[in-house]
């Protein structure tokens, strides 16, 4: 635990085993309750493409991409459903360990308008990367890593690859 | 009744996010500066959380499966394409550590107050949105060499059990080896 964190009453977080055991026994009820795992790039495609053709169907209705993604209604949609429980959940959690706050977190070399901007950018590169992986580190790492998937296990290689050469250059935005 | 039940139930998808959401919080996933730790290799939250889950998931399904409880071809596998899978992959590890935090987290952090999360949250859904309307232009490379569902263990040639056996051994091997470079890291800090 930080020390700013300390100062803010926040408690510990919980073993990091603990935690994972957790997210694995979820991870195993979504796949005996509903035959299918977790993620969060489906979520955010099928907010995209609904959202994309509420402002121009043209351009949706000629993508087949975004077509089978835009049948809305939004909130009927299990992951988009799933996903707005990771918010709730997460707000939970924090409220009861007092770590709720306002703030960036972010390196401390790092203005807030820089980190912010990173952090946009960093959140768009991802988005170009999960739209080809047919998914991210819910959707591929996890759930299809349990599943022995060879894809989403090549994924995992390349998204933690690039990570740390990333980090290679990246080293003064965190430290 | 064999599982899985697939009930497609929103109440069990609200369920399993907000399990999802909990647990990532718990251990301290909702701050970037920690998920960034695993990359500066400081903190292997990242790693020891994902491991874990996989590694519990991987055989609570296996266990379940060969009880005759869980009937594991009905359980939707992502669908293999192995070049967009490592290259796309490659550029979400990139993004991944630049934000220093991937979808789901910023989901929680964002939750949870925190501005730069929310930036990833909406940088992330721009990012999507715009790849996919280009997406006409690249659909030879999004759809290239499809593998269809492909399992590690027929990849290997081995027994689905042995790879599971294989996971679980590097997985402890890893925790060891993270322990190790946590507290090195720690004493270089003292």
């Amino acid at each position: 635990m930080s020390t700013a964190a300390r100062a803010h009453g926040a408690h510990a977080y919980a073993s990091p085993y603990v935690a994972g055991a957790g997210l694995g026994v979820v991870l195993l009820a979504s796949y005996v309750l509903a035959g299918r795992g977790i993620g969060a790039t489906g979520a955010f495609a099928v907010v995209a493409a609904n959202t994309m053709n509420a402002a121009s169907p043209a351009i949706v209705q000629s993508n087949a991409w975004l077509a089978e993604r835009a049948t809305g209604p939004i909130l009927r949609d299990w992951l988009v459903v799933e996903v707005i429980g990771v918010v709730i959940g997460g707000f939970i959690s924090a409220a009861l360990a007092g770590r709720l706050r306002l703030g960036v977190d972010r390196g401390p070399r790092l203005g807030i308008a820089a980190r912010v901007a990173i952090a946009a950018l960093g959140g768009a590169v991802m988005g170009f990367g999960a739209v080809f992986a047919r998914g991210c580190t819910s959707g591929q790492a996890l759930t299809g890593g349990a599943l022995l998937s060879a894809g989403s296990w090549l994924f995992v290689l390349g998204a933690f690859g690039a990570g740390y050469l990333t980090m290679f250059f990246a080293r003064r935005a965190w430290t | 009744m064999i599982a899985p039940f697939t009930d497609s139930s929103i109440i069990v998808a609200g369920i399993v996010g907000i399990g999802f959401g909990f647990a990532l919080e718990r251990a301290g996933l909702g701050s970037a500066p920690k998920l960034a730790g695993q990359f500066t290799l400081t903190d292997f939250t990242v790693f020891k959380v994902m491991f874990t889950a996989i590694v519990v998931a991987m055989l609570g399904a296996f266990w379940a499966s060969r009880l005759g409880l869980l009937d594991l071809a009905r359980v939707y596998v992502p669908e293999t394409f192995l070049a967009p899978q490592l290259i796309g992959g490659a550029v979400f590890g990139v993004g991944f550590a630049l934000a220093g935090l991937c979808p789901g987290t910023s989901c929680v952090s964002a939750a949870t107050g925190r501005g730069d999360g929310l930036a990833v949250v909406l940088g992330f859904l721009a990012g999507v949105a715009g790849t996919a309307a280009l997406l006409p232009m690249l659909q030879s490379f999004y759809l290239s060499t499809p593998r269809g569902t492909l399992l590690l263990p027929d990849v290997l040639g081995v027994p689905y059990g042995v790879v599971v056996l294989a996971v679980a051994a590097v997985a402890g091997a890893g925790f060891a080896v993270a322990e190790r470079i946590e507290a090195h890291a720690a004493r270089r800090r003292a």
